[in-house]
């Protein structure tokens, strides 16, 4: 239930907080599929698609991931930045909606699965810079690790590094933007 | 970009660490300080007979109203900065100060006679006050700005008119040691109006500066 599942998600995100890549992405995963539910009962009217929210979303938790006091519970963490960015897509669609403060505890315990369609965090990256944009693209599209972008690109680990961080950031940015 | 894709990006990001939001509020508590401690004694310094003011209630009065604005101001803002964080109780602290300045507006106007009210409301340093409060304060609310800025504010107008009280109270107790103006009257009018200029300033640009 609830409890658990907020002990378990602190627990990963605390070893990702201290580097560890797996379980960053099990927390990502885990994070994904319950933001989806409260986006989707969020969405309902279809002005916002729910995906573009889960990953603006992840960007958001990755980004101020040190607003989160490693003994605070996190369920609470996670659905206040996805209540203010389904609050932000509406408003860049240049419209309003009312989300319940208190709503949390019906949403958990439903994750969903991802639907297919093209996505803003898509079209974010072909607005980046070409270096960011190559590295971002290699890792998430087209499925390479930290290594295999940095000899296929010709790069050290360092500069994929720093262009994958920067090119993310980028990307968040948008997002903020009018 | 597939959901799978993207967290495969980020899980890789995970190497680059950012100091929790706990360290930058430290260092803004120190900056903020610092900044005003400096600007007034460089602009105003303390009053000449400060010595014997603090032998006096009204004076000494000022620094508990202008210090409790900046603290419970500073508490609130602290959640504010975090997403989820329980806020809704910190906010009733914000009302201390007000309540405390109102009551001692209600005791002045049963001990001071009728035909000295216009004359302590008005003072002898308004213009002085509401120069140099917002000067003093001008620098620690951009620090407080900044903290919201790298903190994630789900509430950036409030977040930021509480980032201006906290800068607006600061301001006013290092400027209470230098103003002559020490009745209620005074302080419950201009003080709260030179804060509440700053929190005005804190509410409209905290959500340009910290958009996220």
């Amino acid at each position: 239930m609830a409890g658990s599942d907020d002990t378990l998600l602190a627990e990963l995100l605390r070893s990702a907080i201290a580097g560890d890549e797996r379980a960053y992405a099990r927390f990502l995963e885990r994070t994904a599929a319950l933001v989806r539910g409260f986006a989707r009962r969020r969405t309902a009217d279809g002005g916002v698609d729910p995906e573009d929210i889960v990953q603006e979303t992840l960007l958001a938790i990755h980004l101020k991931r040190h607003t989160w006091i490693a003994d605070a519970p996190v369920l609470p963490w996670i659905f206040a930045i996805a209540r203010f960015k389904i609050i932000d897509a509406y408003r860049r669609r240049g419209r309003r909606i009312e989300i319940d403060v208190d709503e949390v505890a019906e949403t958990l315990a439903q994750p969903e699965a991802e639907r297919a369609s093209d996505r803003d965090v898509g079209r974010a990256l072909d607005a980046l810079a070409p270096g960011q944009r190559g590295v971002v693209a290699a890792i998430t599209v087209e499925g390479y690790s930290i290594g295999e972008t940095a000899r296929r690109l010709g790069m050290t680990e360092t500069a994929v590094r720093v262009a994958l961080h920067r090119g993310l950031a980028a990307i968040a940015r948008k997002f903020g933007r009018d | 970009m597939r959901t799978d894709d993207l967290i495969r990006a980020i899980s890789a990001d995970a190497g680059r660490r950012s100091p929790p939001l706990a360290t930058a509020w430290r260092v803004a508590i120190v900056l903020s300080l610092a900044a005003a401690a400096v600007a007034f004694f460089i602009m105003l310094g303390p009053r000449t007979d400060i010595a014997a003011a603090a032998e006096t209630p009204r004076f000494l009065f000022k620094f508990v109203v202008t210090g409790l604005t900046a603290v419970s101001a500073l508490f609130l803002l602290r959640l504010l900065a975090r997403p989820g964080a329980p806020a809704a109780r910190a906010a009733r602290y914000l009302f201390l100060a007000p309540m405390l300045l109102v009551a001692a507006v209600a005791v002045e106007l049963a001990v001071v006679p009728p035909g000295d009210y216009a004359a302590r409301l008005v003072g002898s340093n308004l213009v002085l006050c509401l120069t140099f409060i917002p000067l003093i304060g001008i620098v620690p609310l951009v620090v407080f700005l900044g903290v919201l800025r790298y903190g994630a504010p789900t509430r950036p107008v409030l977040a930021g008119a509480v980032a201006g009280l906290a800068a607006g109270g600061l301001a006013a107790t290092f400027y209470a040691a230098h103003c002559t103006d020490d009745s209620p009257f005074f302080v419950a009018a201009w003080y709260s109006l030179a804060i509440a200029g700053l929190a005005g300033v804190g509410a409209l640009a905290a959500p340009r500066v910290a958009r996220w």
